[in-house]
């Protein structure tokens, strides 16, 4: 493959590119991102290909595979196009009927469709379904069009024309000044304005600047940045480029790197492919397009650690050093990665950028809130209807992303809260659902951001449980250099636990409060000053749950086991056996057709009985 | 360096550019704890205790800041004993009361500040370590050898050599013993044996008055990184 050294070349390759394409005229679409290949996507595209031969089409239907379309609930999914036809959890066997019935004979396949869980409809086209309908997709809008491994194929949908824009028509500082206009704040979770970042950077003294991709995409339930590793590769490189361009050309000379989790080996995997592609095709490497600047990425995996997410962390492990973050009064602009200057930002503020430049700040700038702009992916995970990668508009309500495109709460449910921001965001109730979702809104209710997941609860959800969850994630994943978050956290895991024991007292809430300030005020990084949030906010929203695990000594949720035990109405009760044939201690006991007892020195809490009873006779109190 | 003026608890001092709010703090009198601060060392800002609040304007945003990391610069205002401040001061002794209670100078600086039982029950397994770290900036920047550092991650962090076995590049100094500020570390000598982290030493005597002062290994060690000859570092400091 021959290096492209204009921007002529490189029109002219696009050109090419998407003649060709036009000649195919069927094409069939199966994401095969991780989340996907976990529910047998692999097995259904090579059950495709198998298919399309035998049935001799391989010219006349193509088929496409693609990273993530974000809608995990009903993977694996298959679309055939032009018409969009979407089908899902479609498994291997099902292959030979979809290509018979839909594509030969255009046959719309009732069983594959996707139910609306709120109206209970049947939907056969893609752009149809609510939960794409409602979205605003600027990221995650080519994900079904590209095949992640194809360079061609986000070249053929404009890609690398950003690129090209800013080599040859925009001087750097044009390009940091437009996105400072677009009003870009980083999407990992601090929300700084990346003009600004990208300024500094360039300013710092210094003959060497690394630009930094963060994909230590760490917090549960989080796979945004995943997605767009995954499925559009490019549109990171091609930010970073533009970004190294921006800081580094005519000041110094730029390195650039991409720190991926090593859970994430497909990530890894397709960047690494698209590094390659990109070098081959000369947008990366010595002299990029014929524009006389030079830059290269290099992928670095972490460990695991949690706290790598956070920049500081992030650099000490990229040096080889332990992960352990540092004091930023003096910032990484200036001396970051091996003491030079630094600019770091998140993946997904990486991919806003060639958007940013092909279409321009101002129309970036329009979409969303005064304070944030453009969209934002959120992972959308819990006791919704449709869980999968939401992306939206700034500002957007939380009703509209829960109820309109997640679909509501899973099995008619009443909503409770949602976790915004990760393990160190806070906890929303329902009364502020409508809330408007951006950096400054989440950070005034005691959430933040973070780096964009949003956690549904339902009233089966303990609020006391679910902050000790997140404090004991929290205690695993500090890195230990400093008293308040090494000790603070060990210490309010001790406090939950005694609360979640019936051991709790008034003053451990007091308590519990004081330690949250003053690991808020006193931590040396965000991990510590942000793992209060979940604490505090559920201390603010829901006292009286934690009042009435120390008063009532009782979980209203049923969810501290040592809070609840099992009793069984004897009123209700028909004999049915099956309590005490599902038991796994035999503690439900019974004669046939009389009513059944549990003895409570057997009882392990396991809840079986409960859920199997189907009189309701099982009572949890 | 230029010099500037900041404002420390409403008086006006004079700091140089470059210089950190701790060190223009103590020297004009103003009282900042400190535990895991040495100006031997660099610092990490470990322990939290040396917290300021900073701002900008009178009345303005303020921060909690650690003074022995926080640059000062023209305009700084600093308040050393806030009510902010103060919550974190007393928070990081009851938590360090609560980890170390046979510390006496923790147990110190936790009655200076009105603490003398910590709400957090006791722990028996950490003897007096803190995990400031100043052993392992020691022995890495002042002495050079790298044989301390820390191991494992979060509350089971601990210091000590590699794999927690006798170090084979320790020289036996004893510099991490001299700079630990509880009392952790413990340096035995019993005549000509000195033993440090696991690993004993054989001691040299003095050539002059016969007592032994350093250990032989840590003598081959200067030699062979200055050059001087073992027999002249073969006297004790009293005799030179």
């Amino acid at each position: 493959m021959k290096r492209l050294s204009s921007l002529a070349e490189l029109e002219k390759l696009r050109k090419k590119i998407v003649s060709k394409q036009k000649r195919e005229k069927i094409t069939i679409v199966t994401s095969v991102g991780t989340c996907g290949l976990a529910r047998g996507a692999g097995e259904v595209a090579d059950a495709i290909v198998k298919e399309l031969k035998r049935n001799n089409l391989q010219n006349e239907v193509s088929l496409r595979t693609t990273g993530c379309h974000g809608f995990c609930e009903i993977e694996p999914i298959v679309v055939i196009y032009p018409e969009g036809i979407l089908y899902q959890k479609v498994q291997a066997e099902d292959v030979k009927e979809i290509i018979f019935e839909t594509v030969l004979k255009k046959k719309i396949l009732e069983k594959f469709l996707y139910t609306d869980p709120l109206t209970g409809e049947k939907i056969a086209y893609e752009k149809e379904i609510p939960f794409y309908k409602k979205q605003y997709r600027l990221l995650l809008n080519n994900n079904h069009l590209i095949d992640p491994y194809k360079i061609e194929d986000y070249i053929a949908l404009g890609g690398y024309s950003a690129l090209g824009k800013a080599l040859f028509k925009m001087k750097p500082e044009e390009i940091i000044d437009w996105v400072k206009r677009s009003g870009l704040r980083g999407r990992g979770g601090g929300g700084f304005p990346t003009g600004r970042k990208w300024e500094s950077t360039r300013r710092a003294e210094g003959s060497l600047k690394y630009i930094i991709c963060n994909g230590d995409e760490g917090d549960p339930g989080a796979f945004m940045d995943r997605s767009i590793m995954e499925g559009e590769p490019h549109s990171v490189l091609e930010g970073m480029i533009i970004g190294a361009y921006a800081i580094s050309f005519g000041r110094a000379q730029a390195q650039g790197y991409i720190y991926v989790r090593h859970e994430y080996p497909l990530a890894v995997k397709n960047l690494t492919q698209a590094i390659t592609q990109a070098k081959e095709y000369g947008f990366l490497g010595e002299n990029i397009l014929g524009s006389g600047f030079s830059f290269d990425i290099k992928i670095n995996r972490g460990g695991g650690a949690f706290v790598c997410g956070e920049s500081s962390a992030l650099m000490r492990s990229l040096e080889g050093k332990a992960g352990e973050p540092r004091a930023k009064y003096v910032h990484a602009t200036d001396k970051g990665l091996w003491d030079q200057p630094t600019n770091l930002n998140n993946v997904e503020t990486w991919a806003c950028v060639p958007e940013i430049i092909n279409r321009g700040p101002e129309w970036f700038a329009s979409i969303g809130t005064e304070g944030s702009k453009g969209t934002k992916v959120f992972s959308l995970v819990g006791k919704v209807n449709n869980t999968g990668l939401v992306e939206v508009p700034m500002g957007t309500k939380l009703r509209e992303i829960v109820f309109d495109i997640g679909g509501g709460i899973r099995g008619g449910k009443k909503f409770k809260a949602i976790q915004t921001g990760g393990p160190s965001g806070g906890v929303i109730p329902e009364q502020l659902i409508d809330l408007p979702v951006d950096f400054d809104a989440l950070t005034e209710v005691g959430s933040m951001m973070g780096s964009g997941g949003l956690i549904v609860m339902d009233e089966n959800d303990c609020m006391v449980d679910v902050a000790q969850y997140f404090v004991k994630f929290l205690e695993e994943e500090s890195c230990g250099k400093c008293v308040p978050c090494r000790e603070g956290l060990r210490r309010m895991r001790e406090i939950f636990e005694r609360i979640t024991s019936a051991k709790g007292t008034e003053q451990d809430l007091v308590l519990l409060e004081e330690l949250g300030e003053a690991m808020k005020l006193g931590s040396l990084c965000g991990l510590g000053q942000t793992a209060p949030n979940p604490v505090l906010s559920t201390l603010k929203y829901f006292r009286e749950e934690y009042e009435a695990h120390i008063r009532e000594k009782k979980c209203p949720a049923g969810v501290c086991i040592e809070l609840i035990s099992y009793s069984i109405d004897p009123k209700k009760c028909t004999g049915c056996m099956l309590c005490a044939k599902n038991c796994p201690t035999g503690a439900a006991q019974g004669e046939k057709k009389k009513p059944h007892k549990i003895d409570k020195k057997l009882c392990i809490k396991c809840g079986i009985c409960y859920d199997v009873c189907k009189f309701d006779a099982v009572k949890r109190g | 360096m230029s010099e500037i003026k900041i404002k420390i608890d409403g008086r006006e001092v004079t700091a140089k550019k470059g210089e950190y709010v701790l060190e223009v703090a103590r020297r004009e009198g103003f009282e900042i704890p400190t535990l895991c601060h040495n100006e031997q060392v660099s610092q990490e800002g470990r322990c939290r205790l040396c917290v300021v609040e900073v701002r900008w304007k009178e009345g303005g945003h303020s921060r909690v800041v650690t003074s022995c990391l926080y640059p000062v610069d023209e305009g700084l205002i600093v308040e050393t004993g806030s009510e902010k401040v103060m919550l974190v001061r007393r928070m990081v002794l009851e938590l360090l009361l609560a980890r170390n209670p046979e510390a006496e100078k923790v147990k110190e600086l936790a009655q200076e500040y009105g603490i003398t039982q910590s709400r957090f029950g006791a722990d028996t397994e950490f003897g007096k370590c803190i995990l400031c770290g100043l052993c392992v900036r020691a022995c890495r920047e002042v002495v050079g050898v790298e044989a301390l550092g820390f191991y494992m991650r979060g509350v089971l962090k601990k210091v000590g050599p590699a794999f927690a076995e006798p170090s084979s590049v320790c020289i036996g100094c004893g510099a991490c013993a001299f700079v630990c500020p509880t009392g952790h570390i413990i340096l035995e000598e019993k005549g000509a044996v000195r033993k440090i982290w696991g690993r004993s030493f054989e001691m040299e005597k003095c050539a002059k008055c016969g007592r032994y002062f350093a250990p032989k290994y840590q003598l081959e060690w200067i030699s062979s990184k200055t050059g001087v000859p073992y027999q002249q570092l073969a006297i004790c400091t009293d005799c030179k």
